[in-house]
């Protein structure tokens, strides 16, 4: 059944669901091309899952479409979608064994000889010989690829991962996020991946979506979405940014000229979002430099000054927080790659940056600077 | 285990005192001990008593005495007398258990599934008739049953039931008294299975093609099989050996081998017969348990 349909890609129309006052999902348009790995993520409550939900069948929308190619999927009982799902839960069915659970699409659908195609599942998601022990006597990771097994075998056009990492300690789920992409690489399926891991989400899709308050702020490669984010919210929940609220005065020879807390900075026009009005001023911690004093900033780089106000060591990096002298606090990290020498807590810094790593934000008038919440960073540090 | 050798050659783990140990030992037994001698007073000397009375000479009475004479042929003595008493009883028991099966299951799934905040409320509506004695409500039914009854006279109006039809002292009284007697111990445990049941798991049956039909079939029935075990036993057995609903509900053409047993001890005061009644009767219903746990997978239940 799932073969006859006309392949195609996967489109939500105008899709909305509401549950009573709340809306989770408002007016979402978007268009998942055939074959992508396409990541949703956004925090808990955003939505993310209802979407999800809708497109597997399991939730109406209130109003809008779901289609896949030309075909309305919209009001299809989720029985007779070619769409599976990989729960959060995992949902196996505890009382069968593990090749039934594997096998259960495929016998659904009145398929009799389910053996061969249920061995080779099990081998693709490196399973051999588990076919006949219950779901309970699995790990974790091991219940994990099984829910993955069970989706997969069905051919769908469309399969559905409803943060399927979740419950799996750190190790296991960077194993399980190669694992994914290989496996998705493999079969060539769409997949719909739904987590609130920005790292996840980033490593895996082709296409990230992030979406706040069931609207999509921003969509995109992952690394576009990185280095140039459409919105405060973005900015900070994919990484960490320090957004500096400034007016923006307007723009002449490629760059938009911008005051922030009485300095003057400029951004090339190309990583503007705006030229006038209010605005962040946007550098991600990593694109900073901390230098002893103003004359180490190269020419071409700008700066601002401060009193480095805490030094956390991290391994890789040692993260910085840079107190300016309007009061907000910076992160700066500093890559331990042997180049740089430490810089005492206390004292004073510069932090600078080349403008071309900066990217202008429009910024409700009402909204101050906003740095991301950094690990022991001092009660009242933010904005 | 290697490093472990040398650290324990070198301090031996103290030794428990024998005593004490001892004891320790003992506690479970002890644990034991008030149930294991209230089963032996009130269960085991009456069934020794009950058998040996089985076998009794049947020609013996109250006032002349009973003589131990080893009288095996009781046994199929009253097995001739009395198997119609029997194939109805199970007939009746399981009828009665078809009833409440179709009755029961949507009882308890709607409850356990779909009631929300209305559970409890629920629960205790199929509990509530317990509060009060098993006699007072057969009795009841008894007047709702009855031949200028307002249901008897609504059935005759809309000719559900002939001019001089009736309800009261027919097996269909019979059974619909002892499927509603028996109700809440079908659908107490099948009520706990299906509350375990995970809606997650139908969902993912509904998102691997299976219709809401096979969804039933394949994923709720299974996992809710060790409540429905545990429920049928306890609806069939005490129906089966019930003598109550066809004593105020039937008349003597509906009685079952409850009524029997409860003539031959305390009407008729045939000690043997009663005794071998009730000794078939329990063979009867272990045999009939023991096959049902074999098909339906003991595991699930013991």
């Amino acid at each position: 059944m799932a073969r006859e349909t006309p392949a195609g890609d996967l489109r939500l129309a105008n899709l909305t669901r509401r549950f009573g006052v709340f809306t989770a999902v408002d007016d979402l348009s978007l268009t998942i091309e055939q074959g992508s790995f396409f990541a949703l993520l956004g925090a808990s409550g955003c939505g993310k899952t209802t979407t999800l939900r809708m497109i597997g069948g399991l939730e109406e929308p209130t109003s809008g479409q779901v289609l896949l190619g030309d075909r309305d999927i919209t009001r299809l009982r989720p029985y007779k979608r070619p769409v599976n799902t990989v729960f959060q839960s995992y949902a196996l069915f505890p009382h069968l064994t593990i090749f039934e659970n594997v096998a259960f699409g495929l016998r659904r659908r009145g398929i009799r000889s389910v053996d061969d195609e249920v061995t080779r599942m099990l081998s693709l998601v490196q399973l051999d010989g588990y076919g006949d022990r219950r779901p309970a006597q699995l790990s974790g990771g091991q219940q994990q690829r099984v829910a993955l097994a069970r989706a997969l075998i069905n051919r769908p056009q469309v399969l559905l991962l409803d943060e399927p990492l979740g419950a799996l300690d750190l190790k296991l789920r960077r194993q399980m996020q190669i694992e994914l992409k290989r496996i998705q690489t493999e079969v060539g399926i769409t997949f719909v991946h739904v987590t609130h891991d920005q790292e996840e989400a980033m490593t895996m899709a082709d296409t990230v979506a992030v979406m706040n308050a069931g609207r999509i702020e921003q969509l995109g490669p992952p690394a576009d979405l990185y280095e140039f984010p459409a919105t405060a919210f973005v900015a900070n929940f994919l990484g960490q940014s320090n957004l500096l609220a400034g007016e923006a005065t307007g723009a002449g020879g490629g760059d938009v000229a911008v005051t922030a807390h009485g300095t003057r900075f400029s951004v090339p026009a190309g990583r503007s979002r705006a030229d006038h009005g209010p605005v962040h001023l946007g550098v991600r911690p990593e694109k900073l430099i901390l230098v002893g004093s103003a004359d180490q900033v190269p020419a071409g780089h700008q700066h601002v000054t401060g009193v480095v106000t805490d030094a956390s060591y991290v391994g890789v990096s040692t993260q910085y927080l840079l107190r300016t002298g309007w009061g907000t606090e910076l992160s700066v990290f500093a890559a331990n790659s042997g180049t740089s020498t430490p810089v005492a807590v206390g004292s004073e810094a510069v932090a600078y940056w080349d403008p071309r790593h900066a990217f202008l934000l429009p910024r409700d008038a009402a909204d101050t600077d906003r740095t991301s919440p950094v690990l022991d960073e001092p009660v009242g540090a933010s904005s | 285990m290697t490093l472990l050798a040398p650290t324990r050659a070198g301090h031996p783990p103290p030794a428990p005192p024998a005593a004490r140990s001892g004891r320790r030992r003992l506690l479970p037994y002890l644990l034991l001990l008030p149930g294991a001698a209230w089963l032996l007073i009130f269960f085991g000397v009456p069934l020794v008593q009950l058998a040996s009375a089985s076998l009794y000479d049947p020609s013996g009475s109250l006032s002349t005495g009973y003589a131990m004479t080893w009288a095996v042929g009781n046994y199929p003595d009253v097995l001739q007398a009395y198997w119609p008493q029997f194939l109805r009883s199970f007939g009746y028991a399981g009828l009665a258990l078809v009833l409440a099966l179709l009755l029961g299951y949507p009882l308890a799934y709607a409850i356990a599934q779909k009631a929300g905040r209305w559970k409890n409320l629920l629960l205790v509506c199929v509990v509530a008739p317990m509060f009060t004695s098993f006699l007072v409500r057969t009795l009841a039914w008894k007047t709702i049953l009855s031949d200028n009854g307002a249901l008897v006279g609504l059935l005759r109006d809309v000719h559900l039931l002939a001019p001089d039809g009736r309800l009261l002292a027919t097996p269909f009284a019979v059974v619909l008294g002892l499927t509603y007697n028996f109700l809440p111990f079908l659908v107490l445990p099948l009520y706990a299975s299906l509350e375990r049941l995970d809606p997650r798991l139908l969902e993912a049956a509904t998102d691997l093609y299976a219709s809401p039909v096979q969804a039933f079939r394949r994923v709720t029935l299974p996992l809710s099989m060790p409540g429905l075990v545990a429920g049928t036993l306890l609806f069939f057995i005490p129906a089966s050996g019930d003598y109550i609903n066809a004593e105020l509900l039937g008349t003597p053409n509906e009685y079952m081998i409850g009524n029997v047993i409860d003539s031959a001890f305390l009407v008729r005061l045939d000690y043997p017969q009663g005794a071998a009644l009730s000794f078939l009767l329990m063979a009867a219903i272990l045999a009939v348990v023991f096959g049902y746990l074999r098909r339906a997978g003991t595991e699930e239940v013991l």
